[in-house]
C-alpha cells in the first residue's frame, strides 16, 4: 500500500513541479538552469542515482550491499547477486540505451516538424515495428526476443522512411504538415493489418501482445549489443545537428535567408531519428511519452536552444524511462507492470499540466 | 440456380472490389464535372442558398448506398439469385431466404450506413469546431473512453447484454472530462485537443494493461471489439441508431450556421452577437452523442470520422448544412463498402470492417490529398 500511495504521489508531483517550472519561466527571462558544468555534473549524478535504485529495487527483495557486491564481488552461488547481474544490469543498460534514443529522436523530431506535439511515434515507427513483428510471429513463427530485434528495427526504418518519401512529393519537400500527415496515414494504415494478424490468430495475439505493451525485461541482449554502435553514432550526430535545429526552429524563411540547406537538414535529421527511433523500438518495443515529454521537461529548465535540449534529453531520458521500469516492478509485485503501461499512464497528467499551465507554442 | 446469382467466392471478391472502386470514381467524377453554381431559396421569412454541386452529389451518394445496398443482399458464403433477395427484403415475408436476408444481410447492411452516417458528421463537427484537419473522435479520446469499459467487461468475461450501454456511458463520461479538463475561462480548441490526447494516453494504458493481465480466449473477444466490427448486427442495433441519428442529426443540421459564425474567431463570433460557449458546448455535446451512439453498436470503428469529413470537403468545401448531409451520406457509403469487402475479400474469412476502412481509407485519402495539391 505504502508503495502504491508513494508512486501515485511520484506520478503526481512530476507534473505539478513541471508544470510550476514551466509557469517560472513564463515570468522570469532566461533559463532556469545557466551554468552548465553545474547542471550537467547534477543530470550525471542523477543518471548515476537512478542506476543505483534500479538496481536495488525490484521484485526480489535485496540490500544495498547485495547490489553491491553483485557488481564488484560476485558470488554466483547468492541468488539476489545471480538476479542482479543477470536480470537487472542488462535491463538497466537496455533502459539507458532507450531512454536516451527515445529523448534525443524526441527533441529532434519536435525540431523538424516544429510542433509541440513532435514525438517519433507520428513518423510511424512505432506501427512500423508492430507490423514487422506481427507478421514475423504470424508468418516465420518467430518467438524469441532476438529475433525481434531486427525486425522491429527494420519495420520501424522502413514505416518511417515510407513516411518521410511520401512527405517528400510535391511543392516544397517533407513540410511539417505534410509529414505529420503522412505519419498518421501510415500509422493507421499499418495499425489495420496488424489488426487483423492479431484477431485472426489467437497465438500471434498471444504471443505479440506482451511485446507490445513495451518492456525493457527479456529481450535478446546479444543481438541488441549489435545495435549499439548505430546508438552511439545515432547520439553523436544528433548532438551534432543542435545548431542546425536551432536555426530551423526559427522558420524556415529565416533559415533560408541565414543560407542553410533546408532539405539537407530535414534528411539528416530525419535519418539520425529514424536510427535512434528503430533502435530504442527494437530494444523496449512501442513506449510512448518519453520522446514527447522529456524535450519539454528539459525546454523548461534551459530554454529554446536546440544545442543544450539535445544534451540535457541525452541525460534525463534514460532517468525517465528507467524510473517508469522501476515503478512498475514495485506496484504490483511480484508481478510488474510494463514499463510502456507506466509512461502512458503518467502522460495524461502531465501533458493536461502542461496544457492548463504553460503556453505550449514556444517550440 | 439463378442466371444472375454470383456463384464462386473468388468472382464475388474481385467483383466486389470492382464495383467499390467503380463506384469511387463515379463520385469523384461526378464532383469534377458539376459547376460550383448555387440557387437562392427563399420561403415566407426563410431562405436559403443551395449548392447544386452539393445537392447533386448527396443523389450520387444516395444512388451509390442503394446499389451497394442491393450487392450486399445478393452476395455472401450463400449465394442469393437477385430478383429473389431484393423481393425477400422488400415485400415477400416469408419466402425461402428470408432467415438469410432479414435476420442478417439486411440488417447488417443498414447498421452499416448508419453507423457511418453517425461517425463521418461527429467527425465533421469536430474537425469543423477546432479547425483542425487530424481531430476525429479517436484521436481525443472518446472512443478509447468507450473500449475501456466495453474491453473490462469483455475481460472479465462479464454478460454481453450490457455492452452497448457501458460502451455509451464510457465516451459520454470521457468527453465529459475532458471538457471539464480543458475548461480554463473558457474552452480553446488547441487545449480541448490537447487534454484529449493525454486523456487517449492514460485510457490506452489502462487498455494495453487489461489485455496483458487476461487469459487469451477472452482477450481475442475484447481485441475483436476494438477492432470494430459489424458481425451479429441486429434489427434493434438499427432501430437504436435510427432513433439517436433522427434525433441528433437535424440538430447538427441547424447547429451548422452557429457553428461557422465560430469559426469566425471567438473575437468576431462575439461582436456579432453570438454566445459562443453555449454554442460550442451544444455542438460538442451532438458531436460526442453521434460517436458515442455509434461506437457503442459497432465498436471503435475509427477511420471513418477522420477520413471522410476531410474527403467530403476536399470534393465539396467547408461545412454547411447540406455538406453535413453529404458527409453523413458519404460516411454511410464508405463502411457500408468497408465492410462488404471486409466479408468477402478473403471468404470466408472474415475480417472485421475497421480493418478495412483504414486499408482502403489510407491510400484513398492520400490520393485525394495528391489531386488537391496538384489542382492549387
Amino acid at each position: 500500500m505504502i508503495t502504491i500511495a508513494l508512486i501515485f504521489s511520484a506520478i503526481t508531483i512530476t507534473p505539478i513541479l513541471a508544470g510550476f517550472l514551466s509557469s517560472r519561466r513564463e515570468k522570469e527571462a532566461g533559463p532556469f538552469i545557466s551554468n552548465h558544468v553545474f547542471g550537467l555534473t547534477f543530470s550525471l549524478i542523477l543518471v548515476v542515482v537512478t542506476i543505483l535504485i534500479s538496481l536495488r529495487f525490484g521484485s526480489l527483495q535485496i540490500t544495498w550491499g547485495t547490489a553491491w557486491n553483485a557488481i564488484f564481488d560476485y558470488d554466483p552461488t547468492n541468488q539476489g547477486q545471480i538476479v542482479v547481474r543477470e536480470l537487472r544490469l542488462p535491463r538497466t543498460f537496455l533502459g539507458l540505451a532507450a531512454g536516451s534514443c527515445l529523448a534525443v529522436a524526441g527533441a529532434l523530431t519536435q525540431g523538424i516538424t516544429r510542433n509541440p506535439l513532435g514525438a517519433p511515434g507520428i513518423l510511424g515507427v512505432n506501427a512500423g515495428a508492430a507490423f514487422a513483428i506481427v507478421t514475423a510471429i504470424y508468418a516465420a513463427d518467430i518467438v524469441t526476443p532476438e529475433g525481434y530485434v531486427w525486425f522491429a528495427f527494420f519495420g520501424a526504418a522502413g514505416a518511417s522512411i515510407l513516411v518521410y518519401s511520401i512527405a517528400q512529393f510535391g511543392n516544397g519537400g517533407a513540410t511539417p504538415v505534410k509529414l505529420v500527415l503522412a505519419g498518421v496515414v501510415v500509422t493507421a494504415l499499418l495499425g489495420g493489418w496488424t489488426t487483423s494478424l492479431l484477431i485472426l490468430d489467437l497465438e500471434t495475439l498471444d504471443e505479440a501482445r506482451f511485446w507490445l505493451a513495451g518492456s525493457i525485461a527479456s529481450r535478446g541482449t546479444d543481438e541488441i549489443a549489435l545495435l549499439f554502435p548505430i546508438i552511439i553514432i545515432g547520439l553523436l550526430l544528433g548532438v551534432a545537428l543542435g545548431k542546425q535545429i536551432n536555426i530551423l526552429s526559427l522558420g524556415e524563411d529565416i533559415a533560408k535567408a541565414l543560407g542553410q540547406r533546408i532539405a539537407l537538414i530535414r534528411i539528416v535529421a530525419g535519418i539520425v531519428i529514424i536510427l535512434l527511433c528503430g533502435s530504442a523500438v527494437a530494444i523496449a518495443g512501442p513506449v510512448a511519452f518519453v520522446g514527447l515529454a522529456i524535450p519539454h521537461m528539459v525546454r523548461s529548465l534551459v530554454g529554446p536552444d536546440y544545442r543544450w535540449i539535445i544534451i540535457y534529453s541525452l541525460f534525463l531520458g534514460p532517468c525517465l524511462l528507467l524510473g517508469a521500469d522501476v515503478i512498475g516492478r514495485l506496484v504490483v509485485r511480484p508481478t510488474e507492470l510494463q514499463v510502456g503501461i507506466v509512461t502512458a499512464a503518467a502522460g495524461a497528467p502531465f501533458l493536461i499540466y502542461l496544457v492548463r499551465f504553460t503556453k505550449l507554442s514556444d517550440v | 440456380m439463378h442466371y444472375l446469382a454470383i456463384t464462386t467466392p473468388t468472382l464475388q471478391r474481385s467483383l466486389t472490389v470492382l464495383v467499390g472502386i467503380f463506384l469511387t470514381i463515379f463520385l469523384i467524377r461526378l464532383a469534377d464535372h458539376i459547376q460550383p453554381r448555387q440557387y437562392t431559396f427563399r420561403w415566407q421569412n426563410i431562405s436559403s442558398r443551395i449548392q447544386l454541386r452539393v445537392v447533386w452529389l448527396s443523389l450520387g451518394a444516395t444512388i451509390v448506398i442503394i446499389v451497394l445496398t442491393g450487392i450486399g443482399l445478393i452476395v455472401g458464403d450463400y449465394p442469393i439469385p437477385a430478383s429473389e433477395a431484393i423481393a425477400t427484403a422488400l415485400w415477400e415475408r416469408n419466402g425461402e431466404y428470408d432467415f438469410i436476408i432479414n435476420s442478417l444481410r439486411f440488417p447488417r447492411i443498414v447498421v452499416a450506413i448508419l453507423a457511418g452516417m453517425c461517425f463521418a458528421s461527429s467527425g465533421l463537427i469536430f474537425q469543423s469546431l477546432i479547425n483542425n484537419p487530424l481531430v476525429s473522435p479517436d484521436i481525443i479520446g472518446i472512443n478509447s473512453g468507450a473500449a475501456v469499459l466495453a474491453v473490462a467487461i469483455l475481460a472479465a468475461g462479464g454478460s454481453t447484454e450490457h455492452l452497448p450501454w457501458a460502451a455509451f456511458l464510457g465516451a459520454l463520461l470521457t468527453a465529459a472530462l475532458i471538457y471539464l479538463l480543458s475548461w480554463k475561462k473558457g474552452i480553446s480548441a488547441t487545449r480541448l485537443v490537447l487534454v484529449g490526447i493525454g486523456i487517449n494516453s492514460v485510457l490506452g494504458a489502462i487498455i494495453t494493461f487489461i489485455t496483458i493481465k487476461y487469459p487469451i480466449e477472452r482477450v481475442v473477444a475484447a481485441a475483436r471489439w476494438q477492432a470494430g466490427t459489424l458481425f451479429g448486427a441486429s434489427w434493434d442495433d438499427a432501430r437504436t441508431l435510427a432513433i439517436g441519428l433522427l434525433i441528433l442529426l437535424p440538430s447538427a443540421f441547424f447547429l451548422t450556421t452557429r457553428l461557422k459564425i465560430l469559426q469566425l474567431g471567438d473575437e468576431t463570433a462575439i461582436t456579432i452577437g453570438s454566445k459562443i460557449e453555449r454554442d460550442r458546448l451544444a455542438l460538442l455535446a451532438v458531436a460526442s452523442l453521434l460517436a458515442a451512439l455509434a461506437v457503442s453498436v459497432v465498436g471503435p470503428l475509427g477511420f471513418v470520422a477522420l477520413i471522410v469529413p476531410q474527403a467530403a470537403r476536399l470534393l465539396v468545401g467547408s461545412i454547411t448544412g447540406g455538406v453535413l448531409i453529404f458527409t453523413a451520406l458519404l460516411g454511410g457509403f464508405f463502411l457500408l463498402g468497408a465492410d462488404l469487402i471486409a466479408q468477402r475479400l478473403f471468404a470466408p474469412v472474415m475480417l472485421p470492417a475497421g480493418v478495412i476502412t483504414a486499408t482502403f481509407g489510407g491510400p484513398y485519402f492520400l490520393y485525394l490529398l495528391a489531386r488537391y495539391n496538384r489542382a492549387n
